[in-house]
């Protein structure tokens, strides 16, 4: 299948974007971070279900951790106003750190699983935390099956 | 445009950001457009704190305590501090949807509306969601192009989506919303305390001084205190009432916003799904709660068309650095150009943009909010789509 992209690099600047598909936010716990796992039609043929919803599912867990209210958050925020808030300064926040965290396993996940696939995961940090947009790619050996539907709005390149 | 000079200075991103707001200090410091009665309130802080320690602390740290001065020194820091964290802060800004998000919206609105018949109006863009057993409404911001998450509320002063928005407020020059909400409460709180401490003690050291050499005559050594006297008094009513309007505000878990549109005002058996239903609980997550971090990548470098990435500096407010080579971003900007699905509500707010100096804000401070329905002293200002 897509096994030519195994270099990241080479499938950003070779290859031709296709389509994206947007993973949007599941609120029905509230205002906490957490992307709908539903697997989008468009990934049928590029990707297994279960590898996705692994992807989302992990990072879904990443963002609870860094949005947990307990004992640490407390500490945190109680030695932080003590400081004026003035420690912010030279600290860096729990949720950074998670963050750091979450950039990293995307770039692993991208090298690993979706760029071999054609597809590439973009750190929802980069879109307001609103969506996980996934790119596309079209398979250079055979017709471009991803875009099932998608009319010529301007998304391809 | 292909020719990049080598002294040329990299564009940062926080100068393509749309919206109405100022940046200083090369993007850390964010703040709305309209800054006069910002240096008022700083103005007035510092002025009156300064009449202060001119002329009341040298007597009472002799007559009564040095610990009155310095106390007041801690205390007139960690409100300016929390001022200046307020105002400097991104409240919690949602950016704009780049095209391809907002094209994929727009097919997904599409496919969900089916066949609308030709010459009829379009249904409303709304998207119901269930949060604790309650039907949430989110609406689609226009200007933004993306449907709001809960609690979001676009800002028609600063033209952008605020997450947990909770009001704009003229007297810090920004919006406050998640990301500073905890700061301005404090803020109101500290400067509360200072307030009461100044008023307390400029009648403290006028009753000690009178004692001594008469009333005239101290009024004439220390012509300050009356003038304190007379700010704090007014400051005291608003603010303190301003605290306690907010403490009701955060043991309740609902903003500013929500509270005046009654969005849980019970009627309907609607009620508030963000609640703990425990006032302890409420008010851990809203001042203890995590630091949220911006997703506005401010000081993050905007990328030429074919350079390599090129990394932004490690700042407290872009995290986010990738090895994904940076699009664009926002070319989507306001719709200039009201097509047929803008509302007429959303058409003359770009025009209004350039009329705020004129247009007083509709807030004047009304005497002592006592009861939790008050209107606070502060600019809703929303654009209802």
């Amino acid at each position: 299948m897509a096994t030519e992209f195994h270099n990241l690099q080479e499938l950003r600047h070779s290859a031709s974007l296709a389509t994206k598909v947007f993973i949007q936010r599941d609120y029905s716990d509230g205002t906490i971070c957490k992307f709908q796992t539903k697997f989008p039609a468009e990934l049928d043929s590029r990707i297994e279900r279960s590898l996705f919803e692994e992807t989302v599912k992990t990072l879904n867990c990443c963002y609870a951790e860094a949005e947990k209210i307990g004992g640490q958050s407390y500490l945190e925020g109680c030695l932080a106003c003590a400081t004026a808030y003035i420690v912010f300064l030279c600290m860096e926040t729990r949720y950074e750190k998670i963050l750091k965290k979450i950039s990293m396993y995307i770039q692993e996940q991208n090298e690993k699983i979706y760029a071999p696939r054609g597809l590439l995961l973009t750190d929802p940090i980069e879109r307001g935390m609103r969506v996980i947009e996934i790119s596309i790619f079209e398979d250079s050996g055979s017709t471009s099956s991803s875009s099932t539907g998608s009319p010529s709005s301007g998304t391809a390149q | 445009m292909s020719a990049v000079m080598i002294t040329r200075k990299a564009t940062r991103k926080w100068e393509k950001l749309p919206g109405k707001n100022t940046f200083c200090c090369d993007g850390r410091v964010m703040m709305a457009r309209q800054k006069g009665v910002f240096y008022l309130t700083l103005f007035l802080i510092v002025g009156t704190c300064s009449l202060f320690f001119a002329f009341e602390c040298p007597y009472l740290a002799v007559h009564l305590s040095p610990a009155i001065p310095v106390f007041a020194v801690l205390l007139f820091v960690f409100v300016i501090a929390m001022l200046l964290r307020t105002s400097f802060s991104d409240p919690g800004v949602l950016p704009r949807a780049l095209p391809e998000e907002a094209n994929f919206i727009e097919m997904e609105i599409e496919a969900a509306n089916g066949n609308v018949m030709a010459g009829q109006r379009p249904p409303p863009r709304i998207r119901n969601v269930q949060i604790n057993n309650q039907i949430v409404k989110l609406k689609y911001c226009y200007t933004c192009k993306i449907f709001r998450p809960p609690r979001a509320s676009h800002c028609s002063i600063c033209d952008n989506c605020v997450d947990r928005f909770d009001h704009h407020c003229p007297w810090v020059g920004n919006c406050v919303g998640k990301r500073n909400y905890r700061y301005f409460y404090l803020f109101t709180l500290s400067l509360s305390l200072l307030t009461i401490y100044i008023f307390a003690f400029n009648i403290v050291h006028v009753v000690l001084r009178s004692v001594d050499s008469g009333f005239v005559n101290t009024l004439k050594e220390t012509p300050g205190t009356v003038l304190e006297v007379l700010v704090c008094f007014f400051t005291i009513w608003s603010v303190v009432g301003l605290t306690g309007f907010h403490t009701y505000l955060i043991s309740l878990n609902q903003t500013t916003n929500e509270d005046i549109k009654g969005s849980w005002s019970g009627k309907n058996r609607v009620q508030n799904p963000y609640s703990h239903k425990n006032i302890f609980k409420n008010c851990c997550e809203v001042l203890c709660g995590p630091t949220f971090p911006s997703v506005l990548d401010r000081r993050g470098v905007m990328l030429e068309d074919s350079s390599s990435p090129t990394p932004s500096d490690v700042s407290a407010a872009s995290t986010h650095k990738g090895s994904n080579p940076v699009s664009q971003t926002t070319k989507s900007s306001a719709p200039l150009i009201p097509n047929e699905h803008t509302p007429d509500e959303a058409k003359p707010s770009i025009g209004a943009g350039t009329q705020k100096s004129t247009s007083s804000p509709k807030e004047e401070k009304p005497p002592s909010p006592t009861s939790p329905n008050a209107v606070a002293p502060a600019v809703i200002k929303e654009s209802t789509h």
